[in-house]
């Protein structure tokens, strides 16, 4: 019988390797990807709940369209920079984008 | 005027306070302050002496200066007949003396330390006079032995007078050493310091024979010691170094007179033990033969009339120890005015002529009329010829010393031919003859009046100071100076008329041998060779004294220095100089290691943590990153949990 | 029957978004990694289905695989670099990160466990796209106007930053 918590226990799952990705990808891109991943393990969330708490308020969709919709804003921004960030310095390793004296 | 007597030793040390403090720079002036200060101290003298006669009884005045229970020491006068008289001696000497320095010692660098020093030594024979205590005696009894030593070793750049000078202190010094054991024996066992008390004490008993004995010859050591008996002549002779006023002062009237003094004052003790009185008798006579049989063979004018004051000194206490407490101290008298005499007379022939030696003099009677008649004089009356003083007063101790024993008698008459015999070798080879040198002699004159007239005074009273002793006298010094009673011995004519023969009979020995010339002094000297030079090098004695005490004392004391000194004191000195040494480089140790650590060490501390801190803004995004999310599940955890 | 079919379909969809993940987090080469996102993200809007949203399903297949994964495509092509063993993906972080990784896991599953939810009885009534749309419009539409306005401004400022000049 699937309950909630399956569905919690996967969502914590996909945001852990979402943070993994977040700390370690070297790839400015990579990281961008590892946050999708993020949005997605909330949306998963989200939409659980939305049907075993209260299937009445439909909420949690909803915000999940939201969620997608910035997901979708922030991903064009994000890349933008990342452009940018290639044309500067012929990469986009992010350890590489540092100013610092050492 | 009696309770002012402590004037008179004040006086002269008045005058030391006031040269030295302030007239050092001014001789006239200094000259002038002592022989005043002295004159003072006669003139007081001469008034004492007259009130005595008038009243011939024993004072004392006394005050207590320290009183702690079973010790109690004061300071006093004793004043009887035996202490005017000295005070009169004392106190005229020295200003006759002081005044002859004037001229001996003009154009001195140290003249005013000089008159100085000879107040200082006024001073302490004055007070020795005149005291009452044990105690205060001693004291005095070692200033005069400092001021002597000041004295001899006056001309301390010649080394010969500084060594002199310590010659006679230490020397003194060690019959000092008995005579400070006799004193406290003595005092100890009777209790009290005071002389009349000891002596009331002694009469009584409170003293056994042996013990009492014991005391009279450790006592009797000072005097062997300050008045140069045999063994602690050695001194004397020595002492010849200093200036010839001092010689005339110092071993001719005052403080070779202080040891006969010493056993005058204390006859009781001496006349109470037998034994005490024998041994001081033998030494009186061993030192009075020892010393005249050295004086005959002498070159040095100072030395002959050394060996003769050593031997004079014998005869006063050979009689001493005979009970002859008149005798002696009238012999002291008069020994005192021609010995000071002779020494003055041979310190203006020494002035004269620039030398000692007899055999560079010769013929000096033209040139030097005053000083050569007076020096007869005194000869003449040490001689004992009549009438003169010394005539009367040898005459005196040949009797006492006859009535105790035959032998003292011969003795003193050996004596006496050898004193006239060696008395005028001196006078004929000095005065008489053709001159030796004839250099010298062109530049001999007479000494100026300041040193001619105390000579004159001098020889004056060599002729009539004995006559106060005359035997027929019914009030002379017999009945003045007397001990317990007064002795009337009777004039012995045969042992006047033999003394005097001997007397005549060595002035005419010396006249053959040094004037005429008809006994040879060469084929003597041949002859009699060994005899000759034992005599001429003072029986060895100087030289065994040498080898038996001083050599070992100085290997001792060179050991101990070695050892002891540079090797303990001078380690641990250099031992704790090295540990501060040591301590300073441990604090300049610990100063840079630690302190300047501590400091420097914070610096780098600190940057090293800022540096290392620092590398926490790496700029890396991820890394931010990562440090926020730990953040976040810290919280969460803490949350939960 | 249903329930049987439902939770095997859920073990396969979950398997496929945590490998896919996995991969998406893990790969050196970041073209392969883009592509298993997309698989991810299918899979994901699968799980929606599960889960009775329907709609929720579509847009995500629209706008995120559609739209969003093709937009990181261009991107990796644009900033494409030249590929050498030694350019590592993965930074220096990769065992600190695993740690604290786990730890959040581990916590947020005790957390999970032990919270009791209100569980609903009630299923969803009718189909929710009409629901969606009813609330958007009625009770949600001030959020929805201004997430249209933050898109706009989103997608124009994107073309200005990147915008050569």
């Amino acid at each position: 019988m699937l309950s909630l918590n399956h569905y919690l226990a996967l969502s914590a799952l996909l945001f852990c390797i979402g943070i993994f990705g977040v700390l370690t990808r070297r790839n400015a891109i990579g990281i961008l990807m590892s946050i999708e991943l993020l949005f997605n393990a909330v949306n998963i969330n989200f939409v659980a709940f939305a049907k075993f708490i209260n299937p009445q308020a439909i909420v949690g969709q909803i915000f999940v369209i939201f969620v997608i919709t910035i997901a979708a804003a922030e991903a064009a921004v994000g890349l933008a920079i990342i452009i940018l960030i290639y044309r500067q310095h012929k990469g986009v390793e992010v350890d590489r984008v540092n100013i610092m004296k050492w | 005027m009696l309770p002012y007597s402590w004037l008179i030793p004040f006086f002269p040390l008045l005058s030391f306070v006031l040269i030295i403090f302030f007239t050092i720079k001014k001789p006239k002036l200094s000259s002038l302050v002592s022989i005043g200060a002295v004159s003072l101290s006669f003139i007081f003298s001469c008034i004492v002496l007259i009130t005595v006669l008038n009243n011939p009884v024993t004072s004392e005045f006394k005050i207590d200066w320290l009183n702690l229970p079973g010790f109690k020491v004061e300071a006093g006068m004793l004043i009887d007949p035996l202490t005017s008289v000295m005070l009169v001696i004392v106190s005229m000497v020295s200003l006759l003396v002081q005044i002859y320095s004037v001229g001996y010692m003009a154009g001195d660098p140290r003249f005013s330390r000089y008159f100085s020093f000879l107040s200082l030594f006024t001073f302490s024979m004055l007070g020795l006079v005149l005291a009452n205590n044990f105690f205060e005696i001693f004291i005095f009894w070692e200033l005069v032995g400092l001021t002597s030593y000041l004295l001899i070793g006056f001309w301390f750049e010649k080394k010969s007078a500084s060594d002199a000078g310590k010659k006679a202190f230490i020397t003194t010094r060690t019959g000092d050493l008995a005579f400070l054991v006799g004193i406290f024996l003595l005092t100890t066992t009777v209790g009290t310091l005071n002389f009349q008390e000891a002596f009331h004490q002694v009469e009584a008993g409170a003293i056994s024979p042996a013990l009492l004995t014991l005391s009279a010859i450790l006592i009797f050591g000072g005097a062997v010691g300050k008045s140069a008996q045999f063994p602690l002549h050695v001194w004397l002779p020595d002492a010849m170094e200093g200036p010839t006023p001092v010689s005339a002062l110092i071993h001719a009237a005052t403080m070779v007179a202080a040891g006969v003094y010493l056993v005058a004052r204390l006859m009781t003790i001496y006349a109470l033990s037998v034994p005490a009185s024998l041994v001081v008798a033998m030494i009186g006579a061993f030192t009075a033969f020892l010393a005249a049989s050295i004086a005959l063979v002498q070159n040095d004018i100072k030395r002959v009339l050394a060996y003769s004051t050593i031997s004079q000194l014998g005869y006063m206490i050979m009689v001493l120890g005979c009970a002859g407490y008149t005798a002696g101290t009238f012999h002291l008298m008069t020994h005192a005015s021609f010995k000071a005499l002779l020494f003055l007379g041979a310190g203006s022939v020494i002035h004269a002529m620039h030398t000692n030696d007899i055999w560079e003099m010769g013929g000096l009677y033209p040139k030097m009329k005053i000083t050569a008649i007076t020096f007869i004089i005194g000869s003449l009356s040490l001689a004992g010829i009549f009438p003169l003083s010394g005539f009367w007063s040898k005459d005196e101790i040949l009797l006492v010393a006859l009535h105790k024993s035959p032998i003292f008698m011969v003795v003193g008459v050996g004596v006496a031919f050898m004193t006239a015999f060696y008395m005028f070798r001196l006078c004929f080879v000095t005065f008489f003859g053709k001159p030796r040198d004839q250099h010298k002699f062109e530049h001999a004159h007479e000494s100026p009046k300041v040193m001619t007239i105390p000579l004159i005074i001098l020889a004056f009273l060599s002729i009539v100071a004995g006559w106060v002793g005359i035997p027929w006298l019914h009030k002379g010094y017999s009945s003045f100076v007397y001990f317990h009673e007064v002795h009337h011995l009777e004039p012995n004519f045969i042992l006047m008329g033999f003394a005097t023969l001997v007397a005549l009979a060595g002035i005419w020995l010396a006249y053959l041998m040094y004037y005429k010339r008809s006994i040879s002094t060469e084929r003597l000297k041949q002859r009699f060779s060994f005899i000759y030079r034992v005599l001429y090098n003072k029986y060895y004695l100087d030289e065994l004294y040498n080898a038996i005490i001083i050599r070992p004392l100085y290997k001792l004391t060179d050991f101990l220095f070695k050892k002891f000194d540079l090797g303990v004191i001078d380690w641990l000195v250099n031992a704790v100089g090295d540990f501060t040494v040591f301590l300073s480089w441990l604090k300049e140790r610990f100063d840079t290691l630690i302190v300047d650590g501590a400091v420097n060490g914070l610096g780098y501390v600190i940057r090293g943590s800022g540096a290392g801190i620092r590398k926490v803004q790496t700029g890396q995004l991820q890394n931010y990153a990562f440090i926020i999310f730990f953040g976040i599940v810290l919280i969460i955890i803490l949350k939960i949990f | 029957m249903e329930d049987g079919i439902q939770t095997l379909v859920f073990y396969i969809l979950s398997g496929l978004i945590v490998g896919s993940g996995f991969m998406v987090v893990s790969l050196k080469n970041i073209f392969h990694s883009a592509l298993f996102l997309v698989l991810c993200l299918f899979s994901v809007a699968g799980i929606y289905i599960l889960l009775s949203a329907e709609f929720v399903a579509a847009v995500q297949v629209l706008v995120y695989v559609g739209a969003i994964t093709v937009l990181l495509i261009f991107a990796i092509m644009l900033t494409a670099q030249l590929y050498s063993p030694s350019l590592r993906q993965s930074n220096e972080q990769v065992i600190p990160g695993i740690i604290i990784v786990g730890v959040l896991l581990v916590v947020t599953l005790l957390a999970l466990s032990r919270t009791s939810w209100r569980i609903s009885t009630q299923g969803i009534e009718g189909e929710s796209t009409v629901s969606i749309g009813k609330a958007l419009l009625t009770t949600y539409v001030l959020p929805f106007e201004v997430v249209s306005l933050v898109l706009i401004a989103a997608l124009i400022g994107a073309v200005i930053i990147a915008r050569k000049e």
